[in-house]
């Protein structure tokens, strides 16, 4: 018996051990019901990751009615020029380029969120910094040597790493603001973590309804179980 | 009195239908032990997850289209678009793990009373089969979705018919029907999925409830409970008997049994009640269920060009998987993997105990069962990590545990010494009937403490107390140390 808490134990710590590897994530805050973050986590898409990715699986209509936006500033402010609010969020890059420029097709992002986690896409679109050895000049600390531009420079300006050495292996310690870009870096988490949120929203565009929904049928369920459960007492009153 | 229409149109049926003697046969007349306690509501929660699984599978197919340029698609086009959709999918999906869930506790019951014992060694078996089955339509309806994880989950196991030595290349060839899993394994796994499986799961559980219902349930006292006239006399007459399980003589029944229906049909649905519970909350609040039930990685579509950084199969499968790769060799690999199912098969044989239930045997089946139990989940557990050196040395020492408790058994069985049997069944304390004292140990295990509030009112709380909860751990300690002798 004793061997086997031993054995538990060590097997516990060697759980432990894996699960330390690899970057730490830095927590997204995630509000479905912030409307607000949601518009402007759509406006930021369109702006800054719609002229390659696509979010094929949700049309403009429904963001619309989902956000609370009128179709008509839907179509003025944040969908792009031309665009009709039937559209699904197509991306205008055609295959054919993207495979020549960046070597894949950059993928669709309707399901991101739930593949990657809300954590992993804040830490990854701030994680990118100068390297160049890289063709767009830029690394990423969560994605290594991923095939993408950072697409927010504009905004947060340039990061580059600082270097800590452990057991005689070079490895980043963190990022620091080499280049200011055009906002503060409170704004630019703001804008990182609206889009975040905007991605969480289109992976399961239901989820807060499904969320409000449960609530009654857990309540509807209860009642089952109190109604049930009389009746068995009544029914099993004579069984000794 | 003249009959309405309706007893008439139902006369006409009764005349031409044995409704009534099939009711009777099978619920009003079949006769069960009445101590059946939490184990037993396994069995009827795993026909409502079929059923379950049959009713929203039929709606899924209504939009899923098996075509691999297509079926990513259209299984995000069922959760976004189609009304209702989501809730179609995610209540088959968690259905998939909760259908795994309770089976294995169906089976865990098994072993905790002996009911793949004589006479019930045929239920078992069609039990077993009834869990390949199972693993079977799992494992291809996994592929339906045609995400990365379902993907390349199909071409590592298809590709274990490889290890196979002079036919197997072939063999894999012949399941996949293309050279790497492609749009032809799509479509074949669909029609399995969809038709072909689910058929053989409704015969294979009409054959197990036939065959229960013909040698009685099993109890937890593992006791076989003789045929008696209502006054308590025992009745031997064999055709006296056969009335008996006909249901055709309602002054006749078996010793400490009450009739399935109303009594264990109203218990039963207090058992559906809490199984909902868990079932919608999972549904509505977690669907993906931390990347167990529904995994991460098949969110994103399959790529024949790109394999996944980990590949692991769905929890159900990870203890299996963890005994395949604990293994050096593929080809022994995959007969450890089908002999670890094959070897479930065997148990009546191998258990040569002369009682059934746990609560009469010796400790060392006891513990063998702790044991095994312990390694499943660890071997599970294991399955779901990547295969590093140290895991793998686990996972190994957990497969000759997994091994020892089936193949030891007919050894340690024979030795041990059990306990007399009682007469009749014996009577465990419910749930609600042990409410009082687990108030004491509530009591027991907090103080009450004056604190002061803010306003500098003092309040009494309750706060936990050091000594209590070594006391009460102390107690449940030597508890769980006797009830393993």
């Amino acid at each position: 018996m004793k061997n086997f808490i031993t054995l538990f134990l060590l097997l516990a710590l060697s759980g432990g051990v894996q699960a330390s590897q690899g970057v730490e994530l830095q927590e997204a805050d995630i509000d479905l019901s912030d409307n607000a973050s949601l518009q402007r986590g759509a406006k930021h898409f369109v702006t800054y990751c719609l002229g390659c990715h696509s979010i094929k699986h949700i049309r403009y209509l429904r963001i619309a009615q989902d956000i609370n936006v009128d179709q008509k500033k839907m179509l003025n402010d944040i969908a792009p020029e031309g665009a009709s609010i039937y559209d699904q969020l197509h991306s205008a890059m055609n295959a054919h380029d993207a495979e020549k420029w960046f070597g894949t097709q950059p993928p669709d992002l309707s399901l991101i969120a739930r593949s990657r986690g809300a954590d992993w896409l804040y830490s990854y679109l701030k994680g990118f910094y100068t390297d160049k050895s890289r063709p767009y000049g830029v690394n990423n600390l969560v994605f290594e040597d991923v095939g993408m531009p950072n697409p927010l420079w504009q905004l947060q300006g340039q990061q580059k790493p600082t270097y800590k050495t452990v057991d005689g292996q070079k490895s980043i310690d963190k990022l620091v603001l080499e280049e200011h870009g055009t906002i503060s870096d409170k704004e630019f988490d703001q804008v990182v973590n609206d889009l975040v949120n905007f991605l969480v929203y289109v992976g399961e565009p239901m989820q807060l309804e499904r969320k409000s929904m449960g609530k009654y049928v857990i309540f509807f369920i209860l009642m089952l179980l109190v109604l049930s459960y009389l009746l068995k007492k009544e029914y099993w009153k004579d069984v000794h | 009195m003249k009959p309405s229409r309706l007893t008439l149109c139902g006369n006409w049926i009764l005349e031409r239908f044995p409704l009534t003697n099939l009711w009777n046969e099978h619920m009003a007349h079949y006769y069960a032990p009445k101590n059946f306690n939490f184990w037993y509501f396994f069995g009827s929660l795993a026909l409502l997850v079929l059923v379950n699984q049959f009713l929203t599978g039929i709606l899924l197919t209504m939009n899923y289209k098996p075509d691999a340029k297509l079926a990513f698609d259209s299984v995000e086009y069922i959760m976004r678009d189609v009304n209702w959709g989501w809730l179609v999918r995610y209540m088959h999906s968690t259905g998939a793990s909760a259908f795994f869930i309770v089976v294995y506790l169906h089976m865990f019951r098994g072993l905790l009373y002996g009911s793949f014992k004589h006479p019930r060694e045929l239920i078992w078996i069609f039990g077993m089969l009834l869990f390949v089955a199972l693993m079977a339509e799992a494992f291809m309806g996994y592929l339906l979705p045609w995400g990365q994880m379902s993907y390349w989950g199909a071409q590592v196991i298809i590709s274990l018919f490889s290890a196979i030595p002079v036919v197997g290349d072939e063999l894999s060839l012949w399941v996949r029907g293309d050279y790497v899993v492609s749009d032809a394994t799509l479509n074949r796994f669909f029609a399995f999925h969809v038709i072909a499986v689910p058929l053989v799961l409704v015969l294979l559980v009409f054959l197990h409830i036939v065959a229960l219902h013909e040698v009685g349930s099993n109890n937890p006292d593992g006791l076989d409970l003789k045929k008696i006239k209502q006054t308590g006399r025992r009745k031997s007459d064999e055709e006296e008997e056969e009335k008996i399980l006909r249901g055709n003589n309602p002054d006749l029944k078996i010793m400490d049994s009450i009739p399935f229906h109303p009594y264990y049909t109203v218990k039963d649905l207090v058992g559906v009640a809490v199984f909902l519970l868990f079932f919608a909350t999972v549904i509505f609040f977690m669907p993906e269920m931390g990347g167990y039930f529904l995994e991460h990685a098949n969110f994103i579509p399959a790529d024949p060009m790109k394999t996944p950084e980990h590949i692991a199969p769905v929890w159900y499968f990870t203890p299996f998987y963890a005994i395949l790769r604990a293994i050096p060799d593929k080809f022994a690999g995959v007969i450890g993997m089908g002999g670890a199912i094959v070897v479930l098969f065997l148990l009546p044989w191998l258990d040569r105990s002369k009682v059934r239930s746990i609560r009469y045997r010796g400790g060392i089946y006891k513990k063998a069962l702790l044991l095994f139990v312990i390694s499943f989940l660890a071997l599970g557990y294991l399955g779901t990590q990547p295969a590093t050196p140290t895991a793998t040395t686990f996972a190994r020492i957990f497969t000759v545990i997994y091994f020892g408790f089936f193949l030891l058994m007919p050894l340690y069985t024979r030795w041990e010494k059990s306990k007399p049997l009682p007469k009749h069944l014996t009577y465990q304390p419910s749930l609600e009937e042990r409410l009082p004292a687990l108030i004491d140990t509530f009591h027991e295990v907090t103080v009450l403490t004056p604190v002061q509030l803010h306003d500098g009112t003092v309040v009494n709380k309750r706060r936990p107390n050091a000594r209590g909860i070594l006391n009460v751990i102390t107690r449940l300690a030597i508890k769980l140390k006797k009830s393993l002798d």
